[in-house]
């Protein structure tokens, strides 16, 4: 199994770059399951269903999403598993800036928006400064030389990144990022997070990086809703 | 400037219906020219070249480089790129200054950032108001950032191949402008509606329901039009000048 974390600002363009991403996938051969995060509610699972391919939803509800995405990791994993994918797509809600839910294996994409202008790549934070890819969209809206600007600003937080082209209407990039997830190796053992979640109540938030269920102790919210205590 | 040759292979149009244009090549110092009714799928040809498409665009075409794919750093890597392009809408949304804008713009290229002051002095002379260096970027109307856009390309950018979309609807000096940009040896793509600028290039390419329908080479009578129409402009473009600063047609 192969694990893809994609998150990035609301209305970065998600959404729209897998819809063609997951065609190409498929298209290749591969089989992509998809996991959609967000807190209240969300209609990405609708666009995705459209594509013939396992979809289900998680909601963190009143937990920060980052979180929950990453402590749900396994749960994700086995549910694409049983599924019969071989690669796990999770769309994460990316509100908190503070956060950067990608565990070490996993192909860590962060969609950023063009028209967001070039200092946005400056205050991402580490969901852009941990990043393997980052995809821009939206350059459609702007000049060439705006496009290298920004360009040039994502090298500076994250010099290592792949960076891709992208347009979530027409598709531009999908194939390129398609190609990417595919090259990207499986995921084999434990993993760990790539950045500390910041400080604040839960077992993330006191340093555990390991991502597994086992290792988190308090209020635990499971990716069909279930809630658990665990601990003293 | 190095001498390439730019290959467009055929896909399909709309409907999915293959071009009836197979391949077209376009060698250094040419100016060919995208004409065709609106949304006929002029700028989406653009797009498939800017991108170097290699049939994962919705017409399926593919772009070569000197007869070959080209690598992918070609297509993505602002010091190696070998496209400029300057795009039917063009509005800033960065929050700097023009100069600073531009100053990062050539660092993003891999050259000196001075150059900035010698891309205003140029846009300066296309344009009716002046931009100024400490100018926001947005504040900038259409036609002064197609100006500024314009005169980046002959200086920043520099790539052998440029690739324009109706550059005549921006209210900038329109023959002076195209002959900025084509600059020596360069490979110019124009898509537009204007007769001139059809005319000023070698050959013309249609475009119908978004396929390439057929490739016209500019006759010797179509050249002599050519030269009315450039009289017919000058004297237009006088006649603009002139309302346009206010003062009275004699
Ligand atoms: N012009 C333009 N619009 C785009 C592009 N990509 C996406 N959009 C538009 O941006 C809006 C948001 O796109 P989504 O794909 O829903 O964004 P998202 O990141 O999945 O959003 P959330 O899941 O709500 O955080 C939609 O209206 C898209 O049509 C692009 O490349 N160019
Ligand atoms: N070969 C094609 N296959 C599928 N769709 C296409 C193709 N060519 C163009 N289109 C679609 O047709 C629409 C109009 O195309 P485009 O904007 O390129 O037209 P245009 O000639 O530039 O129009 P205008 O003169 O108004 O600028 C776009 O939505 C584009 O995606
Ligand atoms: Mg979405
Ligand atoms: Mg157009
Ligand atoms: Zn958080």
């Amino acid at each position: 199994m192969k694990l893809a974390v994609v998150a990035g600002t609301p209305g970065s363009g998600k959404t729209s770059v897998l819809m063609h991403t997951v065609r190409d996938l498929k298209k290749g051969g591969h089989s992509p399951a998809l996991i959609k995060i967000d807190c209240m509610w969300t209609e990405d699972d609708a666009r995705f269903r459209r594509l013939e391919v396992p979809v289900t939803v998680g909601l963190s509800k009143d937990m920060c999403p980052d979180h929950f995405a990453i402590y749900n990791v396994d749960e994700m994993l086995s549910w694409a598993e049983e599924k019969g994918a071989d690669v796990a797509i999770a769309e994460t809600a990316g509100l908190c800036l503070r956060c950067a839910p990608y565990p070490d294996q996993c192909l860590a994409v962060c969609v950023i928006d063009v028209t967001a202008g070039p200092n946005s790549p400056l205050k991402v934070g580490p969901l852009l400064t941990t990043a393997d890819v980052a995809v821009m969209t939206k350059g459609d809206l702007v000049s060439q030389a705006e496009r290298e600007v920004f360009r040039e600003r994502i090298l500076e937080v994250n010099s290592s990144c792949r960076i891709v082209e992208a347009n979530g209407l027409t598709g531009k990039g999908a194939a390129e990022l398609a190609e990417i997830i595919a090259g990207w190796p499986e995921i084999s053992g434990e993993m760990v997070l790539r950045h500390n979640p910041p400080l604040a109540i839960c077992t993330l938030c006191t340093g555990e990086l390991r991502v597994s269920k086992n290792h988190h102790r308090g209020v635990l919210r499971h990716l069909d809703g279930f809630t658990e205590y665990t601990g003293e | 400037m190095k001498e390439l040759t730019l290959t467009i292979r055929g896909g399909v149009d709309k409907d999915g219906r293959p071009d009836h244009i197979k391949e077209i090549e376009i060698h250094s110092g040419e100016i060919v020219a995208i004409v065709g009714p609106t949304g006929s799928g002029k700028s989406s040809l653009i797009a498939d070249i800017e991108q170097f498409a290699q049939g994962d665009t919705p017409s399926g075409r593919r772009i070569l480089i000197d007869g070959r794919e080209p690598d992918l750093q070609m297509r993505s890597d602002p010091r190696k790129k070998l496209v400029a392009q300057v795009s039917q809408n063009m509005h800033f949304l960065a929050d700097m200054s023009v100069e600073e804008f531009l100053r990062m713009h050539a660092k993003s290229r891999g050259k000196d950032p001075a150059l900035a002051g010698r891309v205003i002095e140029l846009a300066n002379t296309l344009t009716g108001e002046p931009v100024r260096p400490d100018y926001p970027l947005t504040i900038l109307s259409g036609g002064q950032s197609r100006a500024l856009m314009t005169a980046d390309i002959a200086v920043i950018s520099d790539s052998p191949i440029v690739l324009i979309d109706e550059i005549e609807n921006a209210g900038i000096k329109k023959q002076e402008a195209l002959h900025l940009l084509a600059g020596e040896g360069k490979i110019v793509v124009v898509v537009t509606h204007d007769p001139m600028l059809a005319l000023m290039s070698s050959r013309r390419l249609v475009m119908k329901n978004g396929g390439m329908t057929k490739v016209i080479s500019t006759t010797a009578e179509e050249h002599r039009v050519f030269k009315d129409i450039e009289r017919v402009d000058s004297w237009l473009t006088g006649l603009r000048e002139t309302i346009r600063q206010g003062e009275v047609v004699a």
